[in-house]
């Protein structure tokens, strides 16, 4: 904005000022009564949906996967489109840094003196896109889902296997069919048809970091360990 | 009593003279101008005079009370100025969205200071005290659900003023700094609810939070340093949560209530800004500009 245009934007807006109301008590009244609506809110969504608190924190858990709240859940989302681990750290820090940065520096970057949304198109248009984009991956997110849920439908002898692995936490770094986290595990929907069952076994017991090993499950519940080895052995694609 | 100083003089009966030449339905102020009421009784007419004196006394008082702030303070004109300030023609309810998160952090900060009484910040002792919370003190979970939905409400308005502050151009000339400031709130409040999240030190916090810290380990050059600095050492133990509390509860309340001020500054310095499809007209009448 050049002198000239500040000038006039400062001109109008002095008249549009003189035109206007007192700040007490109209901008208040509104102000009071926005004020009164968040509080019942609160304490409507305190009531309703209460306050639950899980089991306590047990650091030695290899199974818990746990989810962040609902408004990360669009960085999270991000993490799992990058998928090669040496750009991981793009979508984990190098994205959002970037996006904040921009923020910050958006009166800079943006010089156009129009105020108006229809006549300032391209921020505009930026802004509507990157609500929409956040948007869809917050519901992505939502989604998601708790990862205790297997929706790939296996036949009868297979059922217990699959609810070992469903609340083994595998779906945490694993996908299998439409759930779980596309990495930093490999996509286990066909792994039936790439792995012997021995192999899978073996992978269980010996795997490579960071996936935790399950030789405390053979030891302690061998019958589940070989339901879950048949599972996933019985897992050959659509 | 004509021995008090201008000043302090009492301005009763002139002053009532002046501002009611015909007097109202009731009669005058003070009983002595009532001739024309021969029915009622001399008890009556004292018992009027003295409503009339408890109303003026009424005004007076706080009337003094502030007068007596304001010659020690100075503040009278910036509280007039502040609270007379005209607001731009067209404002409207979406206006109201900065308030409104101004309002959900102060509701926040009011639960937490209600919960930082019973909550003890050791690895041991945090999960059973916020069960303490929930179980037996009186009206803890009502609080304890209060602050966690208050978060998500406070991540709600504050993301939908900075989206009406976008719409409306608001970010420009002369309000960038405003902005700056405002972006630096919605990041403060971003990482209270990402320290407060690990306080309850149930599985669901903790697990979240290793995962937070090995995201931020995942940083370029910094990531690493910044990670032990966030878990205090290079593993998850007691020294994290009690730097979790310390950042939740000093730390950036402290910051968001510094910038607050200075982003409230700046709004009634500068004034808000009028919707963008309003334009001015130009009053050919309008000799005497008034601000």
């Amino acid at each position: 904005m050049n002198n000239r245009e500040k000038e006039r934007y400062l001109r109008e807006y002095s008249i549009l000022k003189s035109q206007g109301k007192p700040f007490f008590p109209y901008a208040i009244l509104k102000d009071s009564v926005m004020a009164i609506i968040t509080l019942v809110v609160i304490i409507l969504m305190a009531l309703i949906l209460g306050a639950e608190l899980g089991p306590k924190a047990d650091p030695t858990t290899t199974t818990y996967t746990p989810r962040p709240e609902w408004y990360f859940f669009f960085l999270f989302e991000l993490l799992r489109v990058v998928k090669p681990p040496a750009l991981v750290f793009l979508a984990t820090v190098g994205i959002p840094t970037v996006c904040m940065v921009l923020l910050i520096l958006l009166p800079f970057i943006d010089r156009n003196p129009e105020r108006h949304p229809l006549k300032r198109p391209i921020a505009t248009f930026t802004g509507i896109t990157i609500i929409i984009a956040m948007a869809y991956l917050t519901l992505e997110g939502a989604l998601a889902g708790p990862p205790t849920a297997i929706d790939l439908k296996t036949t009868a002898q297979y059922e217990r296997g699959k609810n070992v692995a469903a609340s083994s936490g595998c779906l945490g770094c694993h996908r299998i069919g439409e759930n779980g986290n596309s990495g930093p595990g490999p996509d286990l929907t066909d792994i039936g048809s790439q792995l012997q069952k021995e192999a899978i076994a073996r992978t269980l017991i010996n795997p490579t970091a960071p996936m935790p090993s399950f030789s405390k499950l053979r030891e302690s519940n061998p019958k589940q360990f070989n339901e879950l080895v048949n599972y996933l052995g019985s897992l050959k694609g659509e | 009593m004509k021995l008090l100083p201008g000043p302090l003089r009492r301005r009763g009966n002139k002053d009532d003279d002046e501002k009611k030449p015909n007097g109202n339905g009731n009669g005058a102020t003070t009983a002595l101008r009532r001739p024309n009421a021969p029915d009622e009784t001399a008890k009556e007419r004292e018992k009027e005079a003295g409503r009339e004196r408890l109303k003026k006394t009424a005004v007076e008082v706080p009337v003094a009370a502030l007068g007596w702030v304001d010659e020690r303070t100075g503040g009278g004109p910036f509280l007039r100025g502040f609270l007379f300030r005209k607001v731009p023609k067209g404002t409207n309810w979406y206006y109201t969205l900065g308030s409104a998160t101004m309002f959900a952090f102060l509701s926040q900060a009011v639960t937490g200071i209600f919960l930082a009484m019973y909550y003890r910040p050791s690895a041991t002792e945090a999960y059973a005290s916020v069960q303490h919370i929930n179980d037996e003190v009186f009206l803890g979970l009502l609080v304890r659900g209060m602050h966690k939905w208050g978060a998500t409400v406070m991540v709600i308005l504050i993301f939908l003023h900075m989206g009406r502050t976008f719409f409306f151009g608001a970010y420009k000339y002369p309000r960038e700094l405003n902005w700056i400031i405002g972006v630096v709130l919605l990041i403060l409040t971003m990482v209270m609810a990402l320290t407060g999240y690990l306080l309850p030190f149930d599985q669901r916090s903790f697990w979240a939070t290793v995962v937070a810290a090995n995201i931020t380990g995942t940083g370029p050059i910094m990531g690493p340093y910044l990670a032990d600095f966030l878990r205090g050492g290079a593993e998850f133990g007691a020294t994290t949560l009690s730097r979790f509390y310390a950042i939740h509860m000093l730390l950036i309340p402290g910051l968001i209530a510094a910038l607050i001020g200075a982003h409230l500054f700046l709004v009634a310095k500068l004034g808000t800004t009028a919707p963008p499809w309003l334009k001015a007209e130009k009053a050919r009448d309008l000799s005497q500009e008034e601000i």
